[in-house]
């Protein structure tokens, strides 16, 4: 049996879970999961700025503070803390942790051959709307491919203490350990199908462990203290979720339900580089304080093609908040709106779409929101997005002037016009496996 | 008798792209079948109305006691494009507990 644990859902979560993963427990292995869909055009353009970065900050600091814990216990990180310049994210590891042997794995960016993928007849249609990405090829900011848990198992066979990716799956970081650990080939379509599950369940970390979950939540221990989850993987494939016993949080059917069912789409073909999962295999039980059991997982043989997350500039946008106090105060903020727009047009700026919400009326849950017909205050939040910057930015002049030229009992205007933000947009789409070569470079 | 559907399940959601996923999930395994007949694409496409511009999909895990619905066209574009607050979803989980369902 093998503990592999997760200590980062995203870049930006909880910076002390890591180091209490490590503190509190035993685990063999930690992965931290860097990178949502649009965080590599952030790294992609951090990188055009200074050919030092385009990687995740965070990470090789935290390596630096966890690295006599690592070496006293032997546990091996996994990372797709790369982004798109995962030899620089390698250097500072170095740099923060000197004497560590760490690995980088090579061959997910696929930014510099969009044009030759082109040329060889790959239309690469958006996997939504089924355009071809030559319609917005000038305005392409990252192309990566996303790859699968082979590549990461054969960096920790070569004995990498700290395994940097790119652009891995999230659920290759946890399969990856099992494939090296276990021996599990490439067709092992069962085996593999359960690790990815694995991966699954623990990729958004507290979420699956008492972070975020409806029932019972007041009662959940020590919320201040949650646990991140430990996978406890066996040979044959199953497995047990928990969490280490002195920290807080609840691991049961109930929350690891909920997160089996995040950002899932049809359960029977969960689609990765390694294999497709069908998650009307799964079977939970629940085996002790904090403890699930995972059994009879099923898989099937893995696609012919790799998903490409390519990130493209696609226009600006500014969105704006005032807040109308009681009386009337939904009253006053839909007057607001109406004024804004009408000023909006008498200015003949054009954009691609004016979207306005109420707080504390129907911003989150629009129709679907319970009644609430006269509310102590209400936040009125208009948006404006569109292709031409100027027409953006003067929107933004168009929400302060309401505390003196518009309906009575304005305020919340402290923090000034709102800023214009360039809008980074994502296409996914298809390529040839054979196209992608992966290759590991281990740094001693 | 008719009650809310959170006196019988539990929800979450995400998002992939401009389509959200709810999973609804029910709070007792006799409560399965009430969630399979109660909530239909229509009923949540109707409970939602005016957020949801395109179809709703339903999946059916009996081995969780789980429904997956996906609803598309329901982020404004989804991500960073979308002008939402809740551009990712987060809470239409939340707002599906509300719906009123037959519980006889």
């Amino acid at each position: 049996m093998i503990r592999i644990a997760n200590g980062q859902g995203f870049w930006g979560d909880w910076l002390e879970a890591p180091v209490r993963l490590v503190e509190e427990g035993p685990i063999d292995y930690l992965v931290l999961d860097y990178l949502a869909e649009i965080t590599m055009s952030i790294l992609q353009k951090q990188k055009l700025d200074n050919p030092n970065l385009g990687y995740a900050r965070d990470f090789p600091p935290l390596i630096g503070r966890l690295a006599p814990k690592l070496r006293e216990r032997g546990i091996r990180v996994i990372a797709n803390a790369g982004g798109v310049n995962p030899s620089a994210c390698a250097r500072a590891v170095l740099e923060a942790a000197p004497g560590l042997t760490v690995a980088v794995v090579h061959g997910d960016d696929v930014f510099g051959r969009i044009d030759e993928f082109l040329s060889k007849g790959y239309a690469m249609r958006d996997m939504d709307t089924g355009e071809p990405i030559s319609t917005i090829r000038p305005r392409i900011l990252s192309a990566n491919a996303y790859i699968g848990a082979f590549p990461l198992a054969e960096a920790l066979d070569k004995g990498a203490d700290v395994v940097i990716a790119g652009r891995s799956t999230d659920t290759a970081l946890t399969l990856a350990p099992m494939v090296h650990e276990f021996g599990w080939g490439p067709e092992d379509w069962n085996r593999l199908a359960a690790g990815t599950i694995a991966g699954h369940i623990i990729e958004c970390g507290a979420q699956c462990s008492g972070g975020n979950c409806q029932i019972d939540w007041q009662s959940i221990p020590r919320m201040a203290d949650i646990g991140y989850p430990i996978i406890e993987a066996e040979a044959d494939g199953s497995f047990t979720v928990t969490k280490h016993e002195r920290a807080g949080g609840r691991v049961n059917t109930d929350t690891v339900k909920e997160q089996l069912l995040y950002e899932l789409g049809d359960p029977h073909n969960y689609i990765t580089p390694d294999c497709i999962a069908d998650f009307t295999s799964i079977e939970l039980t629940d085996s002790g304080r904090d403890r699930v059991r995972v059994t009879g997982i099923r898989g099937g043989p893995r696609p012919p093609t790799l998903k490409l997350s390519i990130s493209y500039a696609n226009g600006w946008k500014a969105i704006g908040t005032l807040v109308y106090s009681w009386p009337q105060a939904l009253e006053k903020a839909r007057a607001a709106d109406q004024i804004v727009r009408r000023r909006l047009e008498e200015l003949g700026l054009r954009f691609d779409e004016i979207y306005t919400e109420f707080f504390g009326v129907n911003a989150c849950h629009g129709p679907a929101a319970p009644p609430n017909p006269d509310p102590p205050e209400v936040q009125i939040r208009i948006g404006v997005r569109g292709q031409d910057r100027k027409a953006v930015d003067r929107f933004t002049r168009e929400l302060i002037p309401l505390v003196l030229n518009g309906p009575p009992g304005a305020t919340g205007f402290g923090e000034g016009r709102p800023p214009v933000r360039e809008i980074v947009a994502y296409w996914s789409a298809l390529i040839p496996r054979e196209e992608i070569e992966t290759s590991v470079e281990v740094i001693a | 008798m008719k009650k809310p559907l959170g006196a019988i399940a539990h929800t979450r959601s995400g998002d992939k792209g401009d389509t959200c996923n709810v999973g609804v999930i029910a709070l007792q395994p006799e409560f399965y079948p009430i969630i399979l007949r109660e909530v239909t694409p229509e009923r949540v496409k109707a409970h939602f109305g005016e957020l949801v511009k395109g179809k709703v999909e339903r999946f059916e895990l009996p081995n969780l006691g789980a429904i997956n619905l996906l609803l598309h066209e329901s982020l404004g574009g989804g991500g960073t494009v979308s002008l939402r607050i809740d551009a990712q979803g987060k809470t239409y989980g939340a707002a599906l507990l509300g719906m009123e369902v037959n519980v006889d």
